[in-house]
């Protein structure tokens, strides 16, 4: 029969106006459901045909799922909540200017105004053979067209942890999240669990299938910024092609604790080099207890240690190195 | 100076105004083709091929005729053959058996129409296409042109791989086998294109003692980009038959002359056809005459007996919306000291996809020659055809190319030679009546009607600052680098000899019939805005027909190739002095006296001694229904086009009928030119660049509407610097397949792409061979801006780094480590 790539097959639509509802939709429904947030992924797959669930939960209409509010030490972000308002809020812009930073970096307005925080690190990579519906091992196939074809095409692909997959996490809020060690409250009917950004990211060695642990009938409910980073130096920087509406090639959040020019305490996560956001805990180690000038550039030559580009990728070598220089620097132009 | 030009005063034109389309494409109540509805309407989708070349082994549709909802299907075998056709001055063309068909059984690129069905809804017709029982006989397949002239190399089409020339004068330009030998290959190296044999070659002057007497010969190698077109509007397409007419909603490019061109794909009659165009959403030069696509929806409306939208979607647009094709171009340039282009010897390879011959490599060496006057040339190009989408003229096809090509060379010389490159560009700039290449039989050359190309230049060098920000330091500030860069487009942009119609009526108003297509350059009235001064009345007196064919149109040029501007003014300016004529007849069989007795002005015909005798429009109007004959319509005159003597006769009798081809003379071929001016910063550790400053200054004559002609410098301007920074095709070589088929993957520029600062002039002298001193503006910014940005690139980070465009992430970070030239993707487009 003819493969068919282009047209959304129909599907049963479910409006829920609280989580409750949403998760008792989720759980009646079982894997015939889709979670659906901003659309922006979502939607793009269903026309695509590569993901045809029988139902959908909208989750645009649930208003606790939206929103910031303090919740004791913790600032609290409803997975709902969009991109623009959450790079626009004074409480995150003053405390937690690297995830204001990294959200209002994403793809362009129009985007940000629909999309959602909980939608972008849940988003499912953008690999273009993966995307357009080849038979790859993150589709449940039996190669890498990217990472193993002889010709394959990967300028956007991962240089780290490519165990099989070459796919890239495409977010920019998801190392943000990481650096800022941010806990993620996740449901399902008659459950709740939180676990630490870093953990809810995936990487091919664990679930080639997937980018994260999010599993059937589960909901995203909650970001949490612990106070941990709050008002610390922080580091974004995203490289990309088109200077708007663009994923990118690689992005960097960087968090420091820093007593004058000495650093204390830092995280440093590079985004679109792996299948998960990539945390750096040997340049961590390297810069603590340092000052910036006289350690970025050997820390940052330890950025792109374990990395192994592909045919077209070479040059993300070269841009982690540099981008992890900048972020101790703390300078866009080194 | 024009003979005509006392009968043409300028008041309206060159002033700005509210266009008459603007209202409803503000309030959204703009009807585009696929906004149309109709009773029973069925929605048509296409299956395509998965495979970029393949024989359908086996097709089974009954399973998909039988669901539900599904009303009829349409394959290959059910196409009418295309007609032959005729030129305007008779001649034979015969249907090419080479051409791209609606639907085909033998796909020569991945996402090529294979089967159509109509169905009640999006849904069921989309199903219905999932139940098509259908299996495919691969063949051998290429993507990049120069491994199908390599020995032994595939071809994309089973009897050859190359465009080849008539073989007598008369013929038809047929397909046919190349390759190259080994030795070509293994002599150019990997870093420059192999110089093998050729389909085509011209040239004049002796370009080997060109080369030979020259201070500085470069050698240079550059591959431009392929470039899907991505008009915002896909190519949608509803029609219905009604009383055994067609009728079809569609973006076109030409409203009049889209009809006799869906007439030869259907072997049908104009006379019945009904298309309707009002509004089209854009096109780069994809939707001339709409596209053979829109044959789908009537044969089905035909079949089903109910009205078929062929909805397009964006990625069937990617697939059948037409691209640019990459050239491959090898150059080598000798200058003299002082800068001057003494001998260019130009090869270029083109992309061309599976079907038709395109004329970008033809053109660059046409443009070549004419925008940086070479004293010897010789230009060699072959068409070689890969397994991708077809391709289709887009904004100076072929002139971007060669600009993207040859104007970092002239920068590189003038570095080299310790030369300023704004003043190499100069010496080498065309001027008055340049000549341009090829050569004609007689080996002799044709001329511009004129060029002020250096006027450009002074012009803009003095608004950008040229030479105070060449005096600047270079820019140490960190890991930026800061660069500019000056470059000169230029493309066609005008032809002659298309039909003005217009009604005076009693009613005194004047209607204007138009032909063009309305695709957002606002050219449709402009041109109209000639008639209003030439007849000397305010532009409220005058209403616009346009859009549909059963409101009567003249023969009227197709919005592109920048030709609207001036071959409509010219056509609306010869009606004009058709309906002065006719009205002072009028006025003197009505008061007395001879013609030549009356004037024009204030909406009235008068004596020239005595202003007080005279008579309306409106009264004249009417006088010219009661005259008949020529003064309403019904006698028409001899050299119109058919269609507009069709046009005349359906207007007969209802006011003064102006009708008139345009006949004014003209010496030489029209082209505008453009001289751009960028300043970029470059961030060496990041790769990424901005375009802080950018200038474009014109010469296109006399501007008609500076609001349109600003937004064609600026939209054209940064469709060049999407194909300088980041707009391209990427593909699996070894599938066949494309890879980035999204407005993410391709990255066409937004309007947040634009420079930080962006300043436009114009030099404003009218062209002397036209009457109106008006030409196009649409396609020349968009060379001038490619070449002017990758100068800048080139001037910020040194020569020898890009061989490729667009210049993107990857290639500055390659550029930025000393001593690299990466290479990934040898010379190949779509990498």
């Amino acid at each position: 029969m003819a493969i068919i790539r282009d047209g959304m097959p129909p599907f049963d639509l479910y409006q829920p106006t609280s989580v409750e509802d949403a998760l008792s939709l989720a759980d009646r429904l079982g894997s015939d459901a889709w979670m659906l947030a901003g659309g922006l992924d979502s939607l793009e797959r269903f026309k695509d045909r590569l993901k045809r669930p029988k139902a959908v939960i909208d989750l645009g209409r649930i208003d606790e799922l939206r929103g910031v509010r303090q919740e004791g030490v913790d600032l609290v972000i409803g997975s709902m909540t969009t991109l623009t308002e959450v790079s626009l809020h004074p409480e995150i812009r003053a405390r937690f200017a690297l995830l204001a930073e990294a959200a209002g970096q994403v793809a362009s307005p129009q985007i940000r105004n629909q999309g959602t925080l909980g939608g972008n690190i849940s988003q499912d990579t953008r690999c273009w053979y993966y995307r357009d519906g080849w038979n790859c091992y993150r589709a449940g196939g039996g190669t890498c067209y990217a990472g193993e074809s002889p010709e394959g095409q990967n300028r956007e692909h991962a240089i780290f942890g490519v165990e099989g997959c070459a796919a890239v996490s495409p977010s920019d809020t998801a190392p943000a999240l990481v650096a800022l060690e941010a806990r993620l409250v996740i449901k399902k009917a008659g459950g709740r669990r939180e676990i630490a950004a870093e953990d809810f990211f995936i990487g091919p060695e664990n679930d080639i299938t997937r980018l994260n642990v999010l599993g059937p009938g589960e909901l995203l409910t909650e970001i949490r910024l612990p106070a941990t980073w709050a008002g610390a130096t922080f580091y974004f920087e995203k490289v990309r092609d088109r200077p708007v509406w663009d994923f990118p090639l690689v992005n960097i959040a960087a968090a420091m604790q820093l007593s004058e020019d000495r650093i204390d305490r830092a995280r440093f996560v590079l985004g679109a080099v792996a299948a998960l956001p990539w945390r750096l805990p040997r340049v961590e180690a390297a810069v603590a207890g340092n000052l910036r000038n006289a350690v970025a550039d050997s820390a940052s030559r330890l950025a792109a240690e374990g990395a192994v580009p592909l045919a077209h990728n070479g040059y993300k070598v070269a841009l982690a190195r540099n981008l992890v220089k900048r972020a101790i620097l703390g300078k866009k132009e080194a | 100076m024009p003979q005509n030009d006392t009968l043409f005063t300028p008041k309206l034109t060159g002033c700005n105004y509210t266009t008459p389309d603007q209202r409803a494409k503000l309030t959204g109540t703009a009807r585009y083709a696929e906004d149309f509805r109709a009773e029973g309407m069925l929605i048509c989708k296409l299956l395509t091929s998965p495979l970029p070349h393949a024989k359908v082994k086996h097709l089974d549709i009954s399973a998909a005729l039988a669901m539900p909802g599904v009303r009829a299907i349409l394959t290959a075998d059910e196409l009418p053959q295309p007609a032959d056709s005729a030129s305007d001055s008779g001649a034979m063309i015969k249907a090419s058996p080479w051409s791209e068909r609606a639907l085909t059984m033998e796909p020569h690129y991945q996402g090529e129409p294979i089967v159509a069905v109509a169905a009640t809804d999006e849904a069921a017709a989309t199903a219905a296409l999932e139940a098509i029982d259908i299996t495919f006989e691969p063949l051998p397949f290429v993507i990049d042109p120069l491994d199908s002239l390599r020995p032994g190399g595939p071809n994309a089409r089973t009897n050859g791989n190359v465009w080849l020339p008539p073989g007598k004068p008369g013929e038809q330009p047929c397909i046919g086998e190349l390759k190259w030998t080994a030795t070509d290959f293994e002599t150019a190296g990997r870093e420059r294109l192999p110089m093998g044999k050729t389909a085509a070659e011209w040239s004049y002057g002796d370009v080997v003692t060109g080369l030979s007497q020259a201070a500085l010969v470069l050698d240079e190698t550059f591959v431009t980009p392929n470039v899907s077109h991505q008009a915002l509007e896909t190519r949608s397409t509803l029609a219905w038959w009604e009383n055994g007419k067609l009728h079809l909603t569609v973006g076109t490019q030409g409203t009049i002359q889209t009809v006799p061109a869906i007439a030869k794909w259907l072997n049908m009659s104009v006379d019945d056809i009904v298309l309707i165009s009002e509004y089209t959403g854009g096109a780069f030069g994809g939707k001339i005459t709409a596209s053979v696509a829109v044959i789908i929806p009537a044969l089905l409306a035909k079949k089903a007996q109910a009205p078929v939208m062929l909805r397009v979607s964006r990625a069937d647009e990617q697939s059948i919306g037409r691209a640019r094709p990459s050239l491959i171009g090898r150059m080598q340039a000798g200058f003299s000291k002082e800068g001057r282009l003494l001998g260019l010897d130009l090869f270029v390879i083109m992309d061309n996809g599976p079907y038709e011959q395109q004329g970008d490599a033809a053109t660059a060496g046409r443009m070549g020659s004419l925008l940086y006057q070479p004293k010897a040339m010789r230009w060699r190009g072959t068409a070689v055809l890969t397994n991708t989408p077809t391709r289709g003229p887009q904004t100076a096809p072929g002139g971007l190319q060669v600009s993207a090509m040859l104007g970092p060379i002239l920068a590189k010389a003038a570095r080299r030679l310790n030369l300023d490159p704004l003043a190499v560009c100069r010496i080498n700039a065309p001027e008055g009546r340049a000549p341009v290449g090829p050569p004609k039989a007689d080996g002799s050359l044709n001329a511009a009607t004129s060029a002020f190309v250096k006027e450009a230049l002074d012009r803009g060098a003095e608004t950008f600052g040229w030479q105070a920000r060449r005096a600047r330091p270079a820019l140490t500030k960190g890991s930026v680098r800061r660069g500019i860069g000056v470059a000169t487009g230029c493309f066609v942009a005008g032809t002659i000899g298309f039909d003005g119609l217009f009604v005076i009526t009693p009613e005194g108003r004047l209607r204007l019939h138009t032909g063009i297509g309305n695709l957002g350059n606002e050219s449709f009235s402009d041109v109209q805005r000639v008639v209003a001064d030439a007849m000397d009345v305010p532009w409220e007196v005058c209403e616009i027909a346009w859009g549909n064919t059963a409101k009567p149109m003249p023969w009227s040029c197709v919005s592109g190739g920048s030709q609207t501007i001036h071959a409509m003014s010219r056509a609306a300016l010869a009606a004009s002095l058709d309906a002065r004529q006719k009205l002072k007849e009028i006025a003197a069989k009505t008061l007395g006296g001879k013609a030549e007795d009356y004037n024009i002005g204030d909406q009235r015909v008068f004596r020239n001694d005595s202003s007080q005798a005279g008579i309306s429009f409106a009264e004249a109007a009417g006088r010219a229904i009661k005259l008949g004959g020529v003064y309403d319509g019904h006698e028409c005159p001899a050299d119109v086009n058919k269609m507009t003597k069709t046009s005349v006769a359906a207007l007969a009798g209802q006011g003064l009928v102006a009708v008139a081809r345009d006949n004014f003379p003209r010496d030489g071929q029209t082209y505008s030119h453009v001289a751009s001016f960028a300043e970029v910063e470059v961030d060496i550790e990041t790769g990424m660049y901005r375009i802080v400053d950018f200038h474009a200054e014109a010469d296109a004559g006399l501007m008609v509407h500076p609001r349109a002609f600003a937004g064609q410098l600026a939209g054209r301007s940064m469709l060049g610097i999407g194909h300088a920074t980041m707009q391209k095709w990427f593909y699996d070589n070894q599938h066949g397949a494309p890879l980035s088929k999204r407005f993410y993957q391709t990255r066409p520029p937004t309007v947040l792409c634009f420079p930080e600062k962006f300043t436009w002039g114009s030099v404003g002298i009218p062209d002397p061979q036209t009457p109106v001193g008006a030409r196009g503006i649409g396609e020349p910014p968009t060379g001038a801006a490619c070449a002017a940005v990758l100068c800048a690139l080139t001037d910020a980070l040194g020569d020898d780094k890009f061989f490729r465009a667009p210049v993107m992430v990857d290639a500055i970070l390659a550029a930025s480590e000393p001593g690299t030239r990466a290479l990934p993707g040898g010379l190949s487009a779509n990498v």
